[in-house]
């Protein structure tokens, strides 16, 4: 495989980025920036705006107000040819009046570069994403994964500072989708271009990204780590989408946060707890057998349900507080035996490390 | 057809006759339609067809070929209606594109409405249409009273009973033939092409040229082919607005039964034309490889 240079990457920063139609906000005062090299997902359930903030930074839509920046020069009004960004798109839009290699020489045909020359590269962009021999083919002949690296290899070819792309993975089967996630990072580390990319499928955006954006009603509700949005979601709208989870009410007393009665043993330092929820993750609840330790936070309930998923095993719990949450436990052949049964009262158990107050928003 | 001998295989025979009687029901809902395509237009064609080669004497001759042959007054007639089915279907080209491709960009609605406009004289009758013709152009029709009265010029202009004038007509009444299947084409364009073009570095114009027109190509191609034809048959609205100095096939035909009632002379210019438009849709077909290029590989 031919040793491909690393972009010049471009940082982008938007600052409040507004996009009405009619009543309707789009975008509401996006304010974000994107580093150098970085890869950064939107995510956000449908109609939240991500796409439209996408598609603000390809060109394709103009903002109402608002400033975006490449690499510090204002590019709000400049047409989508002249942004220098490459774009994936969710249908590919790879043209059907031409074959592989005139779709991967489309961009360099259009910036004059010599016959030759376009000709080794969309070679090496082929390369790249693992096409080689495919140039002469139609695109009609291409599988859904291949036309996908087609797509991803035009918008690569011509070495653009900034990559987008726009939930390109949806239309591949589970599989195929785990392996190109895992390819696309690997390209993103090897060519190293600011990439933006638009998802609403939680878990893509966790094992791909370097920071997440979560874009709800036209606002960022939270930009981090993928780490720092499971751990500490800012609101009860991250935490929501990004996991499973369940959310109780607390009642504060003496400046202590309780629930049904208790109080809750919470991380050093928690502080605030008024108009706060108990956030609840699945996983991170566990069947107590003995004595709880000091560090956990203890629930009773009854199982209301038990769904058997071969590697794991998923309880619906009724907690004596009235609540009902989900509890997943991990499958080994020797515990199977002793898995809940329905109707059995059970204790649930919860690290203090785990239990996470959110706001209610 | 049920297979002679007993299929072993569980149930194959009833199956295979049940598929057969779904055939024959489908065979049976469309023969109404056949009979009647039959009788008004396969009969008739094919006994003007055997006339073509019945001469005047009654018996079968080549004569009314040979006339076409000697008489250079009929190579004439085939050029100019050529010519004008060309002409019409260039200034359809060129008022119709631009139109579908107004109408593909703007919002559906108002599309819709601006598409009644198009629909609606489509929809009145021919006839109508180039009567309404000839009073705006006649020579002291409104165009000339306008002109004049504007002081743009000061002669009445023969702007009908020519080549213009059958041209106008013809193509306003050929003109929504062509801008349906384009706009068809464009409307099936996905907007994601265009702005993956763009995206890459096309300027609008690069956008249009290497994208846009060549997607519409296939659209463009039915439409012209259908407007072509057409016009190489058109009599109504050349008989009336030619006024009688653009002389057609369609109007030789006509004339050759009504004025000298020599059905054989008019089949055998029916089945030139005929032979001529067979022709020219075998050469399009050619041209027309162009949409499967769209496909490559796609329909094997």
């Amino acid at each position: 495989m031919t040793e491909k240079k690393k972009a010049a990457a471009v940082p982008i920063a938007i600052e409040g980025l507004t996009k009405r139609y009619g009543a309707a906000v789009a975008l509401d005062h996006i304010d974000l920036d994107v580093r150098s090299g970085e890869f950064l997902t939107l995510l956000g359930p449908s109609g939240s705006g991500k796409t439209t903030l996408l598609m603000a930074l390809a060109g394709f839509v103009r903002p109402d107000s608002g400033s975006l920046k490449f690499g510090g020069v204002e590019t709000v009004c400049a047409p989508p040819h002249k942004r220098d960004v490459g774009m994936v798109f969710q249908s590919y839009a790879l043209f059907p009046h031409m074959s592989v290699a005139e779709n991967i020489g489309f961009p360099l045909r259009l910036r004059k570069v010599p016959r030759d020359e376009i000709a080794r590269r969309v070679q090496e962009a082929l390369d790249t994403v693992e096409l080689a021999g495919y140039g002469a083919r139609g695109v009609a002949q291409l599988s859904g994964g291949q036309r996908q690296r087609v797509a991803l290899a035009r918008a690569i070819v011509f070495d653009p500072g900034i990559l987008l792309m726009d939930e390109p993975l949806s239309a591949l089967d589970k599989k195929l989708r785990e392996h190109m996630q895992v390819e696309l990072r690997r390209l993103h580390e090897k060519l190293g271009m600011t990439t933006v990319y638009v998802t609403h499928d939680q878990r893509e955006a966790l094992s791909m990204s370097d920071r997440i954006a979560v874009i709800h009603r036209g606002r960022v509700m939270q930009i981090g780590t993928p780490g720092e949005l499971y751990e500490q979601p800012a609101n009860r709208f991250v935490a929501d989408f990004i996991g499973e989870s369940a959310f109780l009410p607390i009642e504060v007393r003496d400046g202590v946060a309780c629930y049904a009665g208790r109080p809750l043993r919470l991380q050093a330092g928690a502080d605030a707890c008024k108009d706060k929820l108990l956030m609840l993750r699945p996983e991170r609840l566990s069947v107590m057998t003995g004595e709880a330790d000091a560090d956990m936070n203890v629930f009773r309930g009854t199982v209301s349900s038990l769904a058997y998923h071969g590697d794991s095993y998923l309880l619906q719990v009724a907690l004596d507080g009235g609540a009902s949450i989900s509890v997943r436990g991990v499958c080994y052949g020797h515990a199977s035996a002793c898995m809940p049964g329905k109707g059995d009262a059970i204790t649930l158990g919860m690290h203090r490390e785990d239990t996470v107050l959110v706001a209610d928003a | 057809m049920p297979s002679a001998e007993p299929s072993t295989e569980l149930n194959a025979d009833r199956l295979r006759r049940a598929a057969f009687k779904e055939r024959l029901a489908l065979f049976g809902l469309c023969s109404p339609a056949l009979m009647l395509v039959t009788v008004i237009v396969v009969v008739p064609a094919a006994w003007l067809f055997w006339l073509s080669f019945v001469g005047q004497a009654g018996v079968l001759s080549l004569e009314n070929y040979q006339r076409m042959l000697d008489n250079s007054a009929y190579a004439t007639i085939f050029w100019l209606t050529v010519k004008v089915a060309f002409l019409t279907t260039a200034v359809c080209v060129l008022a119709g594109y631009p139109l579908a491709y107004f109408l593909s960009q703007i919002p559906a609605k108002v599309a819709n409405v601006c598409m009644i406009a198009v629909l609606v004289p489509f929809w009145t009758s021919l006839l109508v249409r180039t009567y309404a013709w000839l009073i705006l152009l006649q020579r002291h029709g409104l165009v000339n009273d306008l002109g004049m009265g504007l002081g743009l010029w000061h002669e009445p202009l023969t702007l009908v009973n020519n080549l213009g004038g059958t041209l106008v007509g013809m193509s306003h009444i050929m003109l929504p033939f062509l801008v349906l299947p384009v706009y068809g084409a464009m409307k099936a364009i996905d907007r994601d092409y265009p702005r993956a073009a763009a995206g890459l570095g096309a300027s609008p114009v690069d956008v249009f040229l290497k994208v846009f027109f060549p997607l519409s190509l296939p659209g463009l191609f039915a439409g012209m082919l259908i407007v072509f034809i057409m016009c190489l048959g058109f009599y109504v609205t050349p008989a009336i607005l030619g006024g009688g100095k653009i002389i057609l096939v369609s109007m030789g035909i006509a004339t050759n039964i009504q004025l000298f009632v020599n059905w054989g002379a008019a089949s055998a210019l029916g089945v030139v034309l005929f032979g001529l438009t067979l022709l020219i849709l075998f050469g399009a077909s050619f041209v027309m490889r162009v949409d499967q290029m769209f496909d490559r590989g796609h329909a094997q």
